[in-house]
């Protein structure tokens, strides 16, 4: 196939060496911040000159190249995680309940044991480069009747629980904040302005961060201090020592070196990370330029007009609209190249596939709209949901590992199935993405997930909304006997099937009463409603979690066909100027409606600054000005020639309000 | 090179220039008598008593509420709210009777360390030790922006309409073909320091405050007039106030706004509320702000003796020092090719041209070295029948409308000297073979009246349309009539339609009938 080896191609040559690039910057960057780290360390107010050279001998001994040795590797580590970890797309829990399977979900678990075990290494090199009373784990202590002993440093213990707290926490808070989400920046700046850029706020963030997670730690270590100690005196076979200050006493955590210690040191680990967390998004995010066009049939996959079509990697697709976004802005070269015709044919190929993909994207996301819209239209209430889409909707978005066995259709059809799903114990994996998990969700956010994924059979055309708005209700008039077979092929063949269930069964009947009644019992309980209530805006943010890609698409589409008004010599966007036009209303009716909504709120909230990426909350803003200001560029370009373009009588007078500045 | 005295003289007091029509200034004696035209906006006027000013700032209310006395905690929790870390040591210092004398001591002495640097500080930047209110009155393209009346103007860039900033800290949109007038008033929307319309978008207002930017949203179907302070969005950040200059990217989609206290600009995403800082070393903040027509390039003037030109692809630029004095006003020409600015303390126009084409790096293609001079505004003395005056030096602003063909300078005068009138001096421009300054004429308003403030119409068809706010609170328009030779009048926008000059057409018939066209 030629999109497998098209993403091979792209995921092994251009991210790959991205985040090599990024990594070996950390690496590079790893033996300035460690002197700072020892500078601060040592650093004593009444012997400046001495904190100096103390620092100078410790950088060039032995153990300390060795830890920076052990530092190195831990950063490749995190540099490997973050790019197995990234994503374009953020996932968005709606509820608490959503998010707390997303902590515990597997292949989070593996990231959190991995943050754990690179805290403990990064927390030991920290120990031996403040050298002191945190060298090692064990020390000779004199007892009683002279015999030597080892006995526990529990200072050097405490360093290196911290460490796995910061690890764990640092894991925690990522996924609650979506530090693996990659957002795209609308200002293009070189790496180094970037990087310069952000270091403040990096340095910032790691040090009130690392002050919280040292408050948590030493909370915790109050009161849960004595059990890892403990173990670890029987593992290693440690005397305590009897006549030192225990660690999880009052005084002995009110030892301002020590905390003073922990925190450097803790700040020293998320700034690791951070760095290294930056500079992958820098690099990863930088602006790939794709060729038009090609005169070698070979390079035809790496081009635009193919890249953009390709559905995986995301990050491909992203990067190819971000480069079209731009070349519509900026090159005059490259946009004659997407104006110009295919040499034997005089076919308008390379438009005709930009034009195509960025419709299909408008068109997607109206649809989405739409479905959306419909179903908050209906209160917010549960409709009991066919199985036919909910069977669909589940088999497409979830991965083929857990969906692939047929299964009994009722075990999949009520919303409450999340429950019972997870009292069995089945692996909670890939169906708890935002929109199918809260039983309290309306069903359209189920239905929503058909409309998103690009395998659906719809996607790709354009479709009307009347055949879009009345999918869902032929579905949620079905029944629950329908027994679950092949997803409908098309929207079309939904009222056939909808004929065969022509009398409900009386076991269905029975399960369905049992069911509300189960949901009834389970919306009273306090915890259960905390857990599965929505979060407010999580749905509407979920809705918008791409719209990245939208933006850039309008972007490209509107700077196009503005340039087109001088550049295009053969006409080739004319044609499609109506489809065009008629997307793009249709998309501000949709956004619109949405904005409308009681839940939306009409404006964006405060972000706060911090690493956590913030910029998936305002993306729906971002659209909707994007999207007026992408009619509004056609329309002043054209002005009154938009006349003469074939468009829907309600089109037009929506267009002649855009004509005279009245939107 | 041009200079003044190649201009006409200025009018004798009591005319008020009322268009450029046949190549030639027209004038009127008698402002009562108006000559309707059909294609300008109404004037307006703003006289000062009908303003409600604020009587006192904010913070000397404290004054009219009984002294109370609270613990020294809640004072301290109050001053740090307030006044930062400055006011929390000035309240311990002052508060010496109820804290340890080595607290107060060392909060004393901290206090005076930090006064100590903030004046080393400031006698590197001057400037930072002005009030806001008198920071904004330094950098403001307006003349003597604290007294004026109309603080900011800014007409829409598609739409016939236009936003005014008052005095009394209030907007008003004027809109002639709709009946009402929005009046948009918000808490945190004072001292204005100018105002400028989103581009590519029919309701949203950027406004430069003091504390703030506030994007303004303003319906333009609502029949609404009092938009709530809801329609506005807040785009603060610490550090980043006063706010003396914005500019629109021509886009749309991007704002940049600039603070003289912040060595950063903000690009802000106004949709998304957030911004990206841009920080470069050296000038000491950013005081004037102007994007080029084709969204190519920013300039950003600073407080020093420095000005950067800002390539807006890659945000990257070019630093230009100057020998004199900061770079008091800047415009592009309509291509974004070629920039003109000012020095304060010079009397010329200087020209940069910016060659590179898009998409090229703009390493492998530099602007030119040095600038050149293209205009001397030196003092001129013009005999009047009413006695010389004295017509030139510094300047204040300058505005080059769209196509490129009318520039207009205001020149600063002197308020204090009856001979030196501040005065609004118009030039023609042509690119093409070379760029050359042709002398056009003097602006002038009613006597007594001074221009504040001016701006070209964006979109008027029959060649440019200025807009000069005059310090006696009125607003009024100078349409300069021409044929563009150089900017073909697309044949959607219609033919234009001659001006219509009804019953002031006496004095033009009176006048000869040669009509130089302009190349």
């Amino acid at each position: 196939m030629i999109s497998a080896e098209q993403s091979c191609w792209f995921i092994q040559k251009v991210v790959c060496w991205r985040a090599v690039a990024s990594i070996a910057w950390s690496v590079l960057l790893l033996p300035p911040t460690t002197a700072v780290f020892t500078f601060f360390s040592k650093f004593s107010f009444l012997h400046p000159i001495q904190t100096i050279s103390e620092c100078i001998s410790l950088m060039t001994s032995a153990s300390a190249i060795f830890s920076l040795i052990l530092l190195c590797g831990v950063i490749v580590m995190v540099g490997f995680l973050n790019l197995e970890y990234y994503t374009v797309i953020p996932t968005i829990a709606c509820s608490k309940i959503a998010l707390l399977a997303q902590l515990l979900h597997p292949r989070q678990l593996v990231n959190s044991l991995l943050h754990c075990i690179m805290g403990v290494i990064v927390a030991w090199c920290c120990g031996v480069t403040m050298g002191f009373r945190y060298e090692s784990l064990g020390y000779p202590c004199p007892q009683s009747d002279g015999l030597p002993l080892m006995c526990l440093n529990e200072y050097q213990l405490i360093l290196l629980l911290l460490g796995a707290f910061v690890g764990f926490s640092h894991s925690l808070l990522g996924v609650m904040h979506n530090f693996n989400y990659i957002s795209f920046h609308t200002v293009q700046q070189y790496k180094y302005h970037r990087f310069k850029g952000a270091l403040p706020l990096v340095a910032r963030c790691s040090v009130t961060q690392a002050l919280y997670s040292v408050r948590n730690f030493v909370v915790l270590y109050f009161f849960l201090g004595h059990v890892p100690r403990a173990w670890i005196c029987q593992t290693l076979n440690l005397q305590l020592n009897s006549s030192a200050h225990r660690l999880d006493s009052i005084s002995g955590l009110l030892d301002f070196t020590l905390l003073y210690h922990l925190w450097i040191s803790a700040t020293f680990f998320l700034f690791l990370w951070y760095i290294t967390l930056l500079l992958f998004r820098i690099f990863v995010t930088e602006v790939h330029s794709f060729p038009v066009q090609s005169s070698f049939t070979d390079d035809t996959p790496q081009c635009l007009p193919t890249v953009l079509a390709e559905k995986q990697p995301m990050i491909l697709k992203f990067l190819a609209l971000q480069d079209l976004a731009l070349l519509s802005q900026h090159s005059l070269a490259r946009r004659c190249e997407v104006f110009s015709l295919s040499q034997p044919g005089g076919h308008a190929h390379n438009w005709n596939a930009i034009s195509k993909e960025c419709l299909s994207l408008l068109a997607d996301l109206t649809q989405r709209l739409q479905a959306y819209h419909d179903t908050i239209a209906t209160n917010g209430r549960t409709k009991s949901l066919s199985s036919g889409s909910e069977r669909k909707s589940s088999s497409e978005t979830s991965g083929p590992d857990e969906w692939a066995s047929p299964r009994p259709s009722l075990q999949l059809r009520t919303p409450a199935s999340v429950f019972r799903r997870s009292l069995v114990g089945e692996p909670l994996t890939a169906p708890f993405t935002p929109d199918l998990v809260s039983p309290f969700a309306s069903p359209a956010l189920r239905r929503l997930a058909t409309v998103v994924d690009p395998g659906s059979p719809w996607y790709g055309t354009v479709q009307s909304p009347h055949i879009m708005r009345r999918g869902p209700k032929l579905w949620s008039t079905s029944t629950d006997s329908q027994v679950s077979g092949s997803p409908p092929p098309s929207p079309a063949s939904i009222p056939s099937a909808k004929v065969e269930p022509a009398k409900p069964s009386f076991l269905a009947q029975f399960l369905q009463n049992r069911k509300d009644q189960v949901k009834n019992f389970l919306s009273k309980r306090v915890l259960v409603t905390y857990l599965f209530n929505k979060l407010p805006e999580a749905s509407s943010q979920a809705l918008f979690a791409d719209s990245q890609a939208h933006i850039w698409a309008l972007e490209g589409l509107s700077y196009l066909v503005q340039a087109s008004f001088s550049e295009d010599h053969f006409g080739v966007v004319q044609t499609t100027l109506p489809s065009i036009l008629s997307s793009m209303l249709l998309l501000q009716e949709a956004v619109d409606r949405h904005f409308k909504l009681p839940h939306a709120s009409s404006k964006p909230s405060r972000s706060t600054s911090s690493m956590e990426e913030s910029t998936y909350k305002t993306l729906r803003f971002a659209l909707r000005a994007t999207l007026k200001t992408a009619i509004y560029r056609i329309t002043t370009t054209f002005g009154d020639h938009l006349k003469a373009v074939q468009i829907s009588a309600e089109h037009r007078k929506r267009l002649q309000q855009f004509l005279e500045y009245k939107e | 090179m041009c200079s003044l005295a190649l201009f006409p003289p200025p009018l004798p007091s009591g005319h008020t220039t009322l268009c450029e029509s046949n190549n030639q200034l027209l004038s009127r004696t008698d402002i009562n008598d108006r000559i309707t035209q059909d294609s300008s906006p109404p004037s307006l006027h703003f006289p000062r008593e009908s303003l409600k000013l604020h009587s006192r700032t904010e913070s000397s209310s404290k004054a009219a509420f009984l002294d109370h006395s609270e613990t020294l905690w809640m004072r301290s929790a109050a001053a740090w709210r307030d006044g930062g870390l400055t006011g929390l040591l000035n309240e311990i210092t002052n508060s010496h009777t109820e804290v340890p004398k080595w607290l107060s001591v060392s909060s004393g002495c901290v206090l005076a360390l930090l006064r100590w640097v903030s004046s080393f500080h400031g006698s590197l930047f001057p400037h930072l030790t002005l009030s806001s209110e008198d920071m904004i009155a330094e950098f403001s393209q307006v003349l003597n922006w604290s007294d004026c009346v109309v603080r900011a103007f800014s007409w829409h860039p598609h739409a016939d309409k236009f936003a005014v900033a008052l005095l009394d800290d209030s907007i008003k949109i004027y809109n002639p073909k709709s009946a009402t007038t929005p009046t948009l008033k918000h808490r945190l929307q004072r001292s204005i320091a100018a105002v400028q319309w989103k581009p590519l978008c029919a309701s949203a207002l950027a406004v430069a405050c003091q504390n703030c930017l506030l994007v303004w949203h303003v319906d333009p179907c609502s029949l609404s007039t009092r938009p709530s302070s809801g329609c506005a969005q807040v785009l603060s950040q610490p550090g980043h106030s006063p706010v003396t200059s914005i500019a629109w990217c021509p886009s749309g989609s991007l704002l940049v706004s600039s603070s003289p206290v912040d060595t950063a600009m903000i690009v802000w995403d106004v949709a998304a509320e957030s911004g990206v800082p841009l920080q470069r070393v050296g000038g000491g903040g950013v005081t004037f702000l102007s994007w080029s027509p084709d969204g190519s390039h920013i300039l950003a003037s600073t407080p020093s003796a420095l000005f950067r030109v800002w390539e807006t692809r890659m945000w990257t630029c070019e630093r230009w020092p100057c020998v004199k004095g900061r770079c008091q006003s800047g415009c592009w020409s309509p291509d974004g090719s070629r920039l003109l600015f000012t020095v304060q303390s010079e009397t010329v126009i200087y020209s940069l041209t910016f060659t590179d084409i898009p998409g090229v790096t703009t390493s492998t293609s530099r602007g030119p070295q040095a600038a050149a001079v293209v205009a001397d505004l030196s003092e001129t003395a013009f005999s009047t029948p009413d006695g010389d005056i004295i017509v030139g030096g510094e300047i204040q602003s300058m505005a080059w409308d769209l196509r490129g063909e009318r520039l207009a300078v205001l020149l600063k005068g002197d308020s204090n000297a009856a001979d030196r009138p501040a005065i609004i001096a118009v030039f023609k421009t042509r690119a093409s073979p070379i760029f050359e300054l042709l002398p056009c004429g003097f602006v002038q308003g009613e006597p007594g009246a001074e221009p504040r403030l001016m701006q070209f119409h964006p979109n008027f068809r029959d060649g440019a349309l200025l807009t000069v706010c005059w310090s006696n609170g009125k607003i009024t328009h100078v349409p300069f009539y021409f044929l563009s030779a150089s900017f073909p009048q697309l044949s959607f926008v219609g033919k234009p339609s001659p001006p219509r000059l009804q019953d002031g057409a006496a004095d033009f018939t009176n006048q000869s009938l040669f009509t130089e066209l302009i190349s």
